[in-house]
């Protein structure tokens, strides 16, 4: 089990990390500095779903890594997360609706976590259940403001959801890394959390008077570890302080 | 007085680094102190996952106590998860004095974050939220429909 649950907390720990990193992008350039703040706040806290994730992917590895040396020192190939979360900020419509997707599902990924066989990941799921409730509430209530609102913010989100919902479904397809992580109760087969985000997404995009697509083929790969384009360059610039000068300290 | 209340009132000297007019022990921050000889060690848990004051907090606790006890260690335990409800009423008394709204009560925990009972410069219950986050992680920015002032609120978590 014990690369499997490695690789399991990687796949959710990446894609927080991979989202923060998108997230800070706009702190400075958000459209309202209540947005910058509020945006600056949700990568904090995603950040340190993170870093709780990966430093316990660490230890449960048993090679020495901790969170650092996971988050700065493996290439793409090696990094484990969703491929939605990695697409660029595009306009505030695609951050927001990439936001929401993604909120909608660590809400109930988080409130699954707290049953978690292993007490550290359950201790941190408690807490970020709470954090992940208050995302989905900021993120849902843009992407109904912004579907519901002008002709233009509509089209906007209507190119959003063309651009982004192909790669909604990749959370929820099961591999034997997550049946064996799930086996053990270590965290919650992926499919099992389908039902309840669909139920969510479909609201709210009912509300926001947009369509609900019908299923695609899926575009997956980023669990294990085959990427787009994208996070190449994200990484490039998230890491190269810390390959630049190794063990660098304020 | 013991060891034990010497610690918690020196604990009770730890301004919070973002919100200086309250206490880590006003906030609930410092859950519990144990003393053994000349040893003490203080267990706090973090308000938010991305709280960026927890290791200023972890490091003002350390040289706080280092005043009295030769040796101090602060935990860090997530579980049970920080809420607003260990928000002493101390802490909430000092909060609504330097102009931030106390968390208000939750009719359904998850779903519902509260609101300011009353706003804390006029006392109107006339309040409306104007962005979800605020100036930290903790706080919400709201306004007052009465007197037209901006105030943050402390969210309900």
């Amino acid at each position: 089990m014990g690369d499997h649950g490695v690789e399991a907390l990687l796949r959710i720990g990446d894609s927080c990390l991979v989202l923060a990193q998108r997230l800070t992008a706009w702190c400075g350039h958000a459209p309202a500095l209540e947005e910058d703040i509020a945006l600056a706040n949700i990568a904090l806290d995603v950040l340190g779903h993170a870093r709780g994730l990966l430093t316990r992917a660490g230890q449960l590895e048993g090679a020495g890594r901790d969170e650092d040396q996971l988050a700065y020192l493996r290439s793409a190939p090696e990094y484990r997360n969703l491929l939605l979360v990695e697409q660029p900020n595009g306009d505030f419509a695609h951050t927001m609706l990439r936001q929401f997707l993604f909120d909608a599902w660590t809400t109930e990924l988080w409130r699954e976590m707290t049953a978690s066989s292993d007490a550290g990941l359950a201790a941190l799921a408690e807490k970020a259940a709470k954090e992940a409730a208050y995302h989905v509430r900021h993120s849902a209530g843009w992407v109904v403001r912004l579907g519901d609102g002008t002709e233009e913010s509509h089209t906007r989100m209507l190119a959003a959801l063309d651009d982004l919902w192909p790669y909604a479904g990749e959370a929820f397809l099961d591999d034997e890394v997550d049946v064996a992580a799930a086996d053990v109760g270590l965290v919650p087969l992926p499919s099992t959390l389908e039902k309840p985000w669909r139920a969510r997404v479909s609201y709210i995009l009912e509300d926001a008077t947009l369509p609900v697509p019908p299923d695609p083929w899926w575009q997956r790969g980023g669990r294990q570890g085959r990427h787009t384009e994208h996070l190449t360059y994200l990484l490039a610039e998230m890491q190269v302080v810390h390959r630049e000068h190794p063990g660098a300290s304020w | 007085m013991t060891a034990v209340q010497e610690a918690w009132d020196l604990l009770a000297q730890v301004p919070d680094p973002e919100l200086p007019t309250v206490s880590v022990v006003d906030l609930g921050i410092a859950r519990a102190v144990a003393v053994t000889g000349d040893s003490v060690v203080v267990t706090i848990t973090p308000t938010y996952s991305g709280c960026p004051a927890m290791r200023e907090i972890e490091h003002d606790v350390k040289v706080r106590l280092a005043e009295r006890f030769a040796d101090v260690e602060v935990r860090t335990v997530l579980s049970p998860a920080w809420t607003t409800d260990w928000v002493t009423d101390e802490g909430r008394r000092k909060l609504a004095a330097s102009g931030i709204a106390p968390p208000g009560t939750r009719m359904l925990p998850l779903l519902d974050f509260g609101r300011p009972a009353t706003c804390p410069h006029c006392g109107s219950a006339d309040v409306e939220e104007l962005a979800g986050f605020g100036s930290t992680a903790c706080k919400a920015l709201w306004r007052c429909t009465a007197c037209r002032e901006p105030f943050d609120y402390f969210k309900a978590h």
